[in-house]
C-alpha cells in the first residue's frame, strides 16, 4: 500500500485524525481510537512489523503515547500518537494486537506510571519492583535521590 | 563407616509433571552479560520463561535530555558497547535530520567504514562467544573464541589509531565525524580485512562440517515469519526467518546506495540460519568497506565549524525517527527537540531489547541446554536491552 493511499484510508476510517504528509505517516486519534487504529494499521495498511513504543511527558497538556508499525513488503512506516490528556495515565493497550508491544508497555509503565488497559502482565522491567516513580515524568528530577541510593 | 539409617533418602526416579524452577543467571557465562532467565522445567524440558532484565539500566533517555547535542554522542556508545559506532550513529542522524544539518560526503563513506568494520568485529564477537557457549563439542570450545578475538582486536587496533579509543569513540559529531583517517590507515585496514576475508572460511569449514555444531544448531529456536515480523525481531534474526529486509537497501542513509552488496537471506528460522545470515554479513560489509576506500572521496569531515563551547550546536523545534542497520538490526532514535542545545525526549529502539523479547515465545518445548544455543543465536548486548 502506498504512502497515498494509507492516508486516504486512514482519513476514510478515522474521524477526527490528525493524518500528516511525510515518512513515516505520523496519525494521531483520540485516546479511545488508539487499539482500533492499531487493530487497523495491522490488518489492513498491513504493518505487521511492531517497531517500538514510547511515551513523550508533554508537562502541562499531559501525556502522549507513541508507537511505530511498519510494513516491510511495501516500505510504509506508521508513527501513532495518541494524547492522553492532563493528568491521564491510562491507555488501551496494543499486547493483544501486536506481541512485541508486551515489553515496550511495561517500560512505558516502568519510566511514565501509563497503566495499559488489557495488558495481561503489567509489572517493572527494567527498574526494580521496589522502585518509587517513573523516571522519565518531567516532574522526576535528574537528581532524585532513592533509597538506598542515597 | 557411614550410617546409612541417618542419610536422606531421596527419590531419584521422576515420574509425571511435577515442575521445577530455575535461575539461569543474573550471573550466567552464557549471558555474555547481565541476564536473569526464571525458567519452569518439566524434567530438562523448558514449559516457560521469565525474562529478568534492567541490570545495567542507567536510564540513557533521562541522561540524554541532560546532555547536549555535542555531549551525548560518546555516551551513546554505551549503549551497545560492542557496536559502538552504530548508536552514536542513529544519534547524530536523528539529531541532523531535525536540524537540516548537511554531511560532507568525505564524512559519510568514513561513518560507512567504521560502522561496516565495527559490523565485522561485532559478529566476530558473536560468532567467538556462541560457539564457546555450545563448549565441548567444537574442539575444546574455546578454539573458535580464540581465533575470533585475535581478528577483532586487528579491528580494535584500527579503531585505536582513528579515535585513539579501542572500545567507545565518539567518533560521529553532528554535521559529520570527530578525526580524518591518519597516514597509513587505509593500507592497514585493507590488510587487516583481507586477511579476515580469507579465515572466515576457515570458520565456516570447522563448524560446518561438524555434526555436534550442526545438531545443536539445525531446527533449534525456529522463528515463523509471522512472529519476526509481531515481535518487532530485526537484523540477522529477521532476514533469518525469510524477511529480506536491510534499511541499507530498504531505507539507505549515508551513501549506503553507492554500494554494491547482497542481503543474505535464510528461510529456516533457526539457530543455524541465523549464523549463516551473519557469516555472509562478514562478506558483505568487507565488500563494502573495500568499496569506500576505493571510492573514498576527498573534501571536510564535517560541515560544521569547530565548538568552542559544548552548547554550541542548538537543534531546531522538530521531530525524527533515525534508524541505522546495526549489527544487531535497526538501531532507532526517536528524537524531539525544542530548539535548545539538549533534547526534550529521546527514546532508544534498541535492537536487542527487541530481539531479546523474542524469547518467551520461542524457548518452551526446547531442553535447557538449547537455552544456551537459542540465546547465544540471538546476540543481545545487555547494555543495549537496558540501556
Amino acid at each position: 500500500m502506498s504512502l497515498d493511499e494509507a492516508r486516504s484510508a486512514i482519513g476514510a476510517r478515522f474521524s477526527g485524525a490528525e493524518v500528516g504528509t511525510g515518512t513515516p505517516l505520523v496519525v494521531t486519534v483520540s485516546p479511545g481510537q488508539w487499539a482500533e487504529l492499531a487493530a487497523f494499521a495491522k490488518e489492513t495498511l498491513g504493518c505487521r512489523f511492531f517497531s517500538f513504543l514510547t511515551a513523550v511527558d508533554w508537562k502541562e497538556p499531559g501525556l502522549e503515547v507513541v508507537a511505530k508499525v511498519d510494513n516491510l513488503d511495501d516500505g510504509l512506516a506508521v508513527m501513532m500518537k495518541t494524547r492522553l490528556g492532563p493528568g491521564v495515565s491510562t491507555c488501551a493497550s496494543l499486547t493483544p494486537i501486536y506481541r512485541g508491544a508486551d515489553w515496550m508497555e511495561r517500560e512505558c509503565w516502568d519510566m511514565f506510571g501509563i497503566r495499559f488497559d488489557g495488558h495481561p502482565d503489567l509489572r517493572r522491567i527494567l527498574l526494580d519492583d521496589t522502585w518509587e516513580g517513573h523516571p522519565l515524568l518531567k516532574s522526576y528530577a535528574v537528581d532524585t535521590p532513592h533509597p538506598p541510593y542515597r | 563407616m557411614l550410617d546409612q539409617s541417618t542419610v536422606a533418602r531421596v527419590e531419584l526416579d521422576w515420574a509425571g509433571p511435577e515442575r521445577l524452577t530455575m535461575n539461569m543467571g543474573p550471573q550466567h557465562p552464557s549471558a555474555h552479560g547481565v541476564f536473569r532467565a526464571i525458567v519452569t522445567l518439566e524434567g530438562e524440558t523448558v514449559v516457560a520463561v521469565d525474562a529478568v532484565i534492567g541490570y545495567l539500566h542507567r536510564c540513557h533517555e533521562k541522561l540524554a535530555e541532560t546532555l547536549t547535542y555535542a555531549q551525548y554522542p560518546s555516551i551513546a556508545s554505551k549503549t551497545d558497547y560492542v557496536a559502538a559506532m552504530t548508536s552514536e550513529f542513529a544519534y547524530v542522524m536523528a539529531a541532523e535530520e531535525i536540524g537540516k544539518v548537511e554531511v560532507p560526503k568525505r564524512a559519510q563513506y568514513l561513518r560507512v567504514i567504521c560502522a561496516e568494520l565495527q559490523r565485522v568485529a561485532s559478529h566476530l564477537l558473536w560468532l567467538g562467544t556462541w560457539c564457546m557457549d555450545m563448549g565441548g563439542a567444537l574442539g575444546g570450545g574455546a578454539t573458535i573464541f580464540l581465533y575470533c578475538i585475535r581478528e577483532r582486536e586487528d579491528i580494535l587496533d584500527l579503531f585505536e589509531s582513528l579515535v585513539g579509543a579501542r572500545l567507545l569513540y565518539g567518533f560521529y559529531q553532528v554535521g559529520g565525524v570527530r578525526y580524518d583517517i591518519p597516514d597509513g590507515w587505509v593500507a592497514q585496514c585493507r590488510a587487516t580485512i583481507d586477511r579476515i576475508d580469507q579465515r572466515i572460511g576457515e570458520y565456516e569449514q570447522m563448524l560446518e562440517q561438524n555434526p555436534f555444531f550442526l545438531a545443536r544448531a539445525k531446527g533449534v529456536g525456529v522463528v515463523s515469519r509471522e512472529l519476526a515480523q509481531d515481535v518487532g525481531i530485526a537484523g540477522p534474526l529477521l532476514r533469518g526467518s525469510g524477511i529480506p529486509w536491510d534499511l541499507r537497501r530498504t531505507a539507505p542513509y549515508s551513501s549506503y546506495e553507492d554500494f554494491d552488496f547482497r542481503i543474505p537471506v535464510e528461510t529456516d528460522g533457526d539457530c543455524f540460519a541465523r549464523y549463516r545470515v551473519r557469516m555472509v554479513e562478514f562478506r558483505e560489509a568487507i565488500t563494502i568497506v573495500r568499496q569506500a576506500l576505493d571510492k573514498l572521496p576527498a573534501g571536510p569531515i564535517s560541515s560544521r565549524p569547530a565548538l568552542k563551547s559544548v552548547a554550541q550546536i542548538r537543534i531546531q523545534k522538530g521531530e525524527s525517527y533515525a534508524r541505522v542497520e546495526g549489527p544487531r538490526g535497526e538501531v532507532g532514535c526517536y528524537l524531539i527537540a525544542d530548539g535548545s542545545a539538549k533534547p526534550y525526549r529521546m527514546k532508544w529502539r534498541g535492537a536487542s531489547f527487541s530481539n531479546l523479547s523474542i524469547l518467551p515465545h520461542i524457548i518452551p518445548g526446547h531442553k535447557v541446554a538449547d537455552v544456551v544455543a537459542i540465546m547465544g543465536s540471538v546476540d543481545p548486548v545487555f547494555g543495549e536491552v537496558d540501556r
